[in-house]
């Protein structure tokens, strides 16, 4: 009886597992595709708390705080008022830090977000503030191109940073649209780990590399 | 009647059990978010905790959504800037309203500032009115510290003398602290008649709070202002540079270990005008070509997650000898020779003791020497001695050495949860002076002086737009044998979103220098009262401020009649500053405006005088832009003083006692200078060194400058203080190795 009991239990436990598991699959694979269209919506920031709230409900999964972080920094860097930036930066980069503590360390699409990061500090006062976050925002891609060699993200980060950057100073439409094409051919090589990894940007890679045609 | 009454209880019933059933799937909640005057909160995040159930509010602080879970639930509303509320909640099928209160949360970006009387410039996220960058990129100041602040409201245009003259104060009322503690000798020893820079580089400085008045009670013994620089951390990599220069040549090695917790690093340089001043004529006569070695060594050891230990010397030695006219004889000649010798070491730990304390712990120690030789020569240049006044004055030595050691120590303790923060802490500071004067007899003073100070200040946030720091300090000289303790306080209350209005109040002692005690050892501290208003607009596109301040001077020291504390005055103005990165596409510029009204009795001054340092009107001009196409910074400086008043105080031997002997106002001042930086390594990725060419010329129009007059003994003569160049031309090319500067180049200009 009580083995039964017991057995019930299990089966109860694993059933509410598996039900748990497939929730969280479908809410993060339904979050994932409204991000294509957040941009445009301005619906970022309430895809940030929506991630949020899935991370911390699941408490022990890296990336919906991986994309909780993603859609802050991206808040971050469409904000046209440059004194709220700063808040919002650091509210991803305390998300990151979470995921990057459930992942077991910063990988390489922890590392392009905190690119992000640091290139958000940045454009609040670029004279001022290039010596730490200039520095910092190039030194994160090229941890994350170290770590993972067919990460495109870092590369389509660099390609852009490239095609904002005088041409007297290497940067430019011809090198920007050298480092996109690149970018581009790894993202149509890229396997994602699962269904929920990151697979975003190559949209606005090809939207970079048009307009430096 | 019976059926139709069976049928409505059989609908009621209907959607009893229908309304039921919702209750079993879904609750809905809905509300709005507003801040405790009525405002919408947007943009908050709403959970119930432990589910995927939640919303974000929208633009008018409202929000709705529907949740599965039932029962006892905790409702989490998080917003950036605003403090997190829970509420617990029956959730039972029938529809939550809700209206909750989000109170501001005090943090440090958003908080305001005490901004009256200080300009900072910093990196640190807070908007600045300068960062440390502008330092070094302002036209006229030539990588001197001070010459940069010069462009400030509130400070002169003085070119006869070294230091910062602040709001009506002399150069001596203006003191300048390094990581916490006082620095003797920030500037060169200074010279007849021609200012000095001072003796540190910019370079060595993340951060510079210039205050004009009405400073916290940790630091004393400054009438007017004071100058409060923090060197910067480890660096960002290894690297070596090397620097050659119309005037000398510099190099020197930073090195960073592999776990980026230690740097230690060495620089040296070494000056000798005499290239320069074969191309350049110089109005004296220098018999001793100016010639400066300086090295230094650092090393910075981050103790803790939290806590950096810096470490900080130079040893400087350098030489120099200024022929000029006499002004007392048409044949004879004034010869004056330096020798200085100056160490400087400051040693600083910071360190976060658990969440609430922090502890600062500074000590440094100088050692200066002056070797100073007068003398009297004819047209051959030859010594002469003649024994009759004014001539047997001007032959004279001295040999003067000071030195300082000092200990400071800072304890922060957070109050509450917020930005409040009580600091307190005291220093000990030994000075021992001793000069060996020598004319027709040798005379020898040693004046030593144990300076202890205790002080204690509070930061009170009262909300996010109200905010006081309340301070006191005790002080204790062993050589007036005299105390004092003084009040400092101050507040600010923002207005709106970017604007903020503040008031500083505080009491400052100094004590009276060396030589006036030397004709009395009783005199006491002297003694400035300041009350200070400001409004500052700032984002990061613009900055405007205002200030007036008034200034009370009392117990200034008199030398005549008698010495003692009997001296008096007052200083009192208004100040506006304007910077704007914005309107003009690429252009970053400032403007700032001075108004002065001061007078003051001191000395041997007859009666209250406006001082010779004091101008009524200042103003300059900055601007700086970047041609990407040339890959080259352009600066342009002016600067604009009305002209100073001179005096010829006499003693009158009849009437026994000084008077007004003759009195006038200089001409204007005016200084436009231009500095161009070539930075042809941009964008050459990979590159393993980076250059940068300098030039700059100060004085473009080659405006002449009188600064002031000098008369002679039977005051018939009157001779002007003028620069000893009327312009000053600077190349240089810096090269450093081992760091690619490119990309901090380019960020700095996009």
């Amino acid at each position: 009886m009580k083995q039964t009991a017991f057995l019930l239990l299990l089966m109860m436990g694993s059933f509410s597992l598996f039900a748990q598991s497939e929730k969280y699959q479908k809410a993060m694979q339904q979050r994932i595709a409204e991000m294509e269209t957040a941009v445009q919506n301005g619906n970022m920031p309430a895809l940030a708390n929506t991630f949020e709230r899935i991370a911390d409900a699941e408490k022990n999964q890296w990336l919906p705080y991986y994309y909780a972080a993603y859609c802050q920094v991206m808040t971050a860097l469409l904000e046209q008022d440059k004194s709220k930036v700063d808040p919002i930066a650091d509210k991803a980069e305390v998300l990151l830090k979470k995921a990057e503590a459930l992942a077991g360390g910063a990988n390489s699409e922890i590392n392009v977000i905190y690119s992000m990061i640091a290139t958000a500090h940045l454009t609040v006062d670029p004279a001022a503030r290039w010596m730490q976050y200039g520095q910092s925002s190039s030194a994160f891609l090229e941890k994350a191109k170290a770590q993972d060699p067919t990460n495109p993200r870092p590369l389509y980060l660099e390609g852009q940073s490239k095609f904002y950057t005088p041409e007297q100073f290497g940067g430019g439409k011809a090198a920007a649209a050298q480092v996109l094409e690149k970018a581009i051919a790894m993202f149509d090589q890229f396997k994602p780990a699962s269904e929920l990894h990151p697979t975003w940007g190559k949209a606005a890679a090809q939207y970079f590399l048009a307009q430096c045609k | 009647m019976i059926k139709i009454r069976a049928l409505n209880h059989l609908i009621l019933l209907l959607l009893l059990f229908i309304s039921q059933l919702a209750a079993l799937g879904q609750t809905t909640l809905r509300g709005r978010l507003l801040t405790p005057k009525g405002k919408p909160v947007p943009g908050a995040s709403l959970a119930i905790k432990d589910s995927y159930d939640g919303a974000t509010s929208d633009s008018t602080g409202r929000f709705q959504f529907e949740t599965t879970e039932k029962g006892r639930q905790l409702l989490q509303v998080t917003a950036i800037g605003y403090k997190p509320v829970e509420e617990w909640l029956e959730l039972n099928g029938s529809p939550v309203d809700l209206q909750l209160i989000l109170k501001e949360a005090i943090d440090e970006l958003k908080a305001v500032v005490v901004t009256a009387g200080s300009f900072e410039a910093s990196d640190t996220k807070r908007t600045t009115v300068l960062s440390s960058i502008d330092v070094v990129t302002t036209a006229s100041a030539n990588a001197d510290v001070t010459a940069a602040l010069r462009t400030l409201p509130g400070t002169q245009q003085i070119g006869e003398r070294e230091g910062l003259f602040v709001r009506g104060g002399s150069g001596e009322e203006a003191r300048v602290f390094i990581d916490g503690t006082l620095v003797n000798n920030f500037f060169y020893s200074a010279l007849p008649d021609l200012a000095t820079r001072g003796r540190f580089s910019p370079f060595l400085f993340k951060g510079t709070v210039f205050s004009s008045g009405g400073y916290s009670a940790l630091y004393g013994q400054a009438l007017s202002g004071a100058l409060i620089l923090e060197t910067i951390d480890l660096p960002d990599q290894s690297s070596a540079s090397l620097g050659v220069s119309s005037v000398g040549l510099s190099g020197g090695y930073q090195h960073l270990n592999k776990k980026k917790t230690a740097s230690w690093g060495a620089n040296y340089g070494y000056t000798n005008l005499y290239p320069y001043f074969q191309l350049v004529k110089q109005r004296p006569d220098y018999f001793r070509i100016p010639a400066f070695h300086g090295g230094d060594a650092n090393f910075r050891i981050k103790t803790s997650k939290t806590g950096i230990l810096k470490f900080y010397s130079t040893i400087q030695a350098n030489q120099l000898g200024i022929r000029t006219p006499d002004i007392d004889s048409g044949s004879l000649k004034n010869a004056f020779g330096l020798t200085n010798y100056n160490i400087y070491t400051n040693l600083a730990w910071k360190e976060r003791l658990g969440k609430k304390w922090k502890l600062f712990l500074g000590t440094s120690y100088s050692l200066n020497r002056d070797d100073i030789e007068n003398r009297l020569q004819d047209q051959d240049n030859k010594d002469q001695f003649i024994p009759v006044q004014p001539y047997v004055s001007k032959s004279f030595d001295v040999d003067a050495s000071g030195s300082l050691l000092q200990v400071k120590t800072v304890f922060d303790r957070r109050l509450g949860s917020g930005l409040s923060v009580l600091r307190f802490g005291g220093e000990w500071l030994y000075f021992k002076d001793n000069v060996k004067f020598r004319d027709t007899i040798s005379r020898n003073n040693l004046q030593e002086d144990q300076f202890k100070a205790g002080f204690a200040e509070l930061d009170v946030y009262i909300t996010n737009n109200l905010a006081a720091k309340l301070g006191t300090r005790v002080e204790h000289s062993s050589l007036l044998n005299r105390a004092n303790i003084v009040p400092r306080l101050s507040m600010a209350y923002k207005l709106g979103e970017k604007g903020q209005a503040s008031l500083a109040y505080g009491i400052f002692f100094q004590k009276p220098e060396r030589n006036q005690l030397l004709l009395n050892p009783d005199l006491r501290f002297t003694k400035a009262a300041h009350y200070i208003a400001n409004y500052q607009v700032i984002n990061s596109s613009y900055t405007f401020r205002a200030e007036v301040f008034y200034k009370k001077y009392e117990e200034l020291v008199k030398t005549f009649p008698s010495a003692d504390n009997s001296g008096d005055g007052y200083a009192k103005g208004i100040e506006f500053f304007w910077r704007d990165k914005k309107t003009i596409e690429g252009v970053d510029y400032w403007v700032s405006y001075s108004y002065l009204d001061t007078k003051r009795d001191y000395l041997n001054f007859p009666g209250s005088l406006q001082p010779n340092f004091a101008a009524n009107h200042t103003a300059s001009l900055v601007v700086k832009k970047f041609i990407t196409k040339w890959k080259t910074q352009f600066n342009a400086s002016y600067s604009f003083a009305t002209g100073r008043p001179y005096y010829n105080i006499r003693f009158d031997q009849g009437a026994n006692k000084f008077i007004l002997a003759d009195q006038g106002k200089t001409i204007p001042f005016n200084n436009l200078s231009l500095s161009v930086n070539f930075l042809p390594a941009i964008g050459k990725t990979g590159a393993k060194s980076f250059t940068v060419w300098v030039l700059s010329i100060n004085n473009v129009l080659n405006q002449n400058q009188i600064f002031n007059y000098n008369y002679s003994y039977d005051g018939l003569t009157r001779r002007p203080i003028r620069p000893a160049a009327n312009q000053f031309f600077f190349i240089g090319c810096f090269f450093s190795f081992g760091v690619d500067r490119s990309q901090d180049v380019i960020n700095s200009n996009l």
